[in-house]
């Protein structure tokens, strides 16, 4: 994660405003994977998400003389970048899968974890990175969107529940809430399959 | 107070984030100390957890920051100071 540092970037604005505009380059880009992967999470296309991105990143630089700086940085970003995704995706008449799923979303009920006692070690030296990468990735990619959102601002890119909240434009108890689900969904997805990759890999777990 | 297994599943999540207070985890300790299913479930949650933050699962597409730049700069010529 691109720690972020309000003195550096307020200082970065500043100057930008006074005309230093390459500065911009700076200041945008730890932001760069975040507001990326949270428009892939919401179009679902890669050409498409990296487009959004671009417009996400012109207008942050258009409307920097708004940023009042009583959010952090990334915030008001990911916000910015979340209703371009939205506003997308209105266009091409898909219906929010996010506000159809808040629905349901209090309603859903207990989840029952996989249960196994042997899968313990943290099994990455044992797999192929390129299969363990892509066993994550398709876990994730087959969240319920609400889910996958959180999953990836906050296990991902390692935001704090506040500034996950105030991307999403949900409560912090929604965040806890999704983040619980999404985890537990992920362990019964992906406890099963990391633990019958092990005996293939010269039975370390066995 | 006796917590079930249900009763720490669902504090799973909390419980890893360091969320939980102090006489709530004193009874998760003190269930995982016993319960093998309960401590495996929380291992292997661990792990999923561990694994996405960890190995940079996701790469952004190649190139995409040189582009993202370059349409950057192209866009600040047109605009003119922010």
């Amino acid at each position: 994660m691109a720690v972020s540092n309000p003195e550096f970037e307020a200082e970065c604005i500043r100057r930008i405003l006074a005309g230093e505009r390459q500065l911009f380059h700076s200041l945008i880009r730890p932001c760069e994977r975040a507001i990326y992967f949270l428009l892939l999470s919401l179009l679902h296309n890669e050409a498409e998400a990296e487009d959004a991105a671009q417009e996400t990143a012109i207008k942050v630089y258009l409307n920097l003389k708004n940023f009042r700086g009583d959010s952090q940085f990334r915030t008001w970003v990911l916000s910015i970048a979340r209703n371009e995704g939205l506003g997308r995706l209105r266009k091409q008449g898909t219906r929010r899968e996010d506000s159809l799923e808040a629905d349901i979303d209090e309603q859903t009920g207990d989840y029952t974890p996989a249960i196994l006692t042997s899968w313990r070690e943290v099994p990455s030296e044992a797999l192929e990175r390129k299969e363990l990468g892509a066993l994550l990735r398709q876990a994730i990619e087959g969240l319920p969107a609400i889910y996958r959102n959180v999953v990836l601002l906050r296990d991902i890119e390692e935001m704090d529940v506040r500034e996950t909240a105030a991307a999403l434009d949900i409560t912090e108890g929604a965040v806890k809430v999704r983040l619980h689900r999404a985890r537990a969904m992920l362990q019964r997805d992906l406890a099963p399959r990391l633990k019958g990759f092990a005996p293939t890999r010269g039975g370390l777990f066995g | 107070m006796r917590i079930d297994c249900k009763h720490v599943w669902e504090h799973i999540s909390a419980y890893i984030d360091g969320e939980v207070d102090v006489e709530l985890r004193a009874e998760i300790d003190r269930h995982l100390e016993t319960c093998e299913i309960c401590s495996a479930v929380l291992d292997s949650t661990h792990n999923v957890v561990v694994l996405i933050a960890g190995d940079r699962v996701f790469e952004l597409p190649t190139g995409f920051s040189e582009r993202l730049h370059t349409r950057l700069d192209r866009e600040m010529e047109l605009a003119g100071p922010s």
